[in-house]
């Protein structure tokens, strides 16, 4: 008669335990394994990258500003091409989307290109608040969704002059600073006035001109 | 409008013809669906431009020359 080995059961006991173990492991760790497979194949993957063309986006540009030089009024038009912003006047008889109200003084809107929309009051340049708002496609025709710098700007003018109410409450809006330097924003206001002021002098100076010129 | 490209023309017609007025309409309603804003540049009273946006073919302006097509305003940061 041999010796019993008494390790036997034991291992097939263990062994049976640890099939178990496996089995019930698996439920957990094979979704796993097969999400860290399907992120490993995607990281590998070659994904087409539509590369930055500075020449496209330059054309694309002169469109954008040829397409809103063409929508806004001359005056909009000289302001942005000589202050790179446009102004646009309130038209909410309390100002806009704003808790503490203008208290019926006019107020206007800065619109820069991709950047904030900045509501402040027309006499005193008190700015009211920033709102942050912006014009994705998502579909990213050319890698980015980003339009043109004049594009951007005449979406803002559209939705502004067209439904004020619309934007303003689907924009983020934040207290003045948050995005634009405020001293920035006060020195654009004055630009602003002397552009205005030497524009009313040059009209001024050419309709009195033009009778003695065409007089002389 | 579109990011890299600037303005791109989707459709013209005259809309006093039915077919043509059915195309225009028909690219209108994919614009939208895709989830765009539509504007109409338009003259007020004073003389002074502005935009009507517009949310079906029949608020634009029979004598309007055209209507941009925008993405739709999202909250920004």
């Amino acid at each position: 008669m041999g010796a019993r080995r008494p390790g036997h059961p034991v291992l097939l006991a263990l062994a049976a335990t640890a099939l178990v173990a496996v089995a019930l492991l698996s439920e957990e760790l094979l979704p796993r394994l097969e999400e860290m497979w399907s992120r490993h194949r995607a990281r590998r993957q070659l994904v087409p990258v539509m590369a930055y063309d500075p020449g496209r986006e330059r054309r694309a540009e002169q469109r954008a500003r040829a397409l809103l030089r063409s929508c806004v009024n001359e005056e909009e038009w000289a302001m942005y091409r000589d202050l790179g912003f446009i102004r646009v006047w309130g038209t909410q008889a309390d100002g806009p989307a704003d808790a503490t109200g203008t208290g019926g003084a006019a107020y206007a809107y800065l619109i820069y290109p991709h950047r904030a929309i900045v509501a402040y009051l027309a006499q005193t340049h008190r700015l009211l608040n920033e709102y942050c708002v912006a014009f994705p496609d998502e579909t990213r025709p050319y890698g980015s969704a980003r339009l043109p710098d004049s594009d951007d700007v005449l979406a803002k003018w559209m939705a502004l002059t067209g439904d004020e109410q619309r934007l303003i409450s689907t924009a983020n809006m934040h207290l003045p600073g948050r995005q634009l330097d405020p001293a920035r924003v006060k020195r654009d206001l004055w630009r602003l006035s002397q552009w205005e002021r030497a524009r009313i002098r040059d009209a001024a100076r050419n309709a009195t001109s033009t009778p003695l010129d065409s007089a002389g | 409008m579109k990011p890299g490209h600037g303005e791109v023309l989707l459709a013209e017609g005259d809309i006093g013809l039915s077919e043509d007025e059915l195309r225009l309409t028909k690219e209108f309603r994919r614009q939208l669906d895709a989830g765009l804003w539509a504007a109409v540049p338009v003259m007020d009273g004073q003389g002074r431009r502005n935009a009507q946006m517009v949310k079906t073919f029949d608020d634009v302006p029979r004598d309007a020359d055209r209507v941009i097509f925008f993405p739709r305003a999202a909250g920004g940061r």
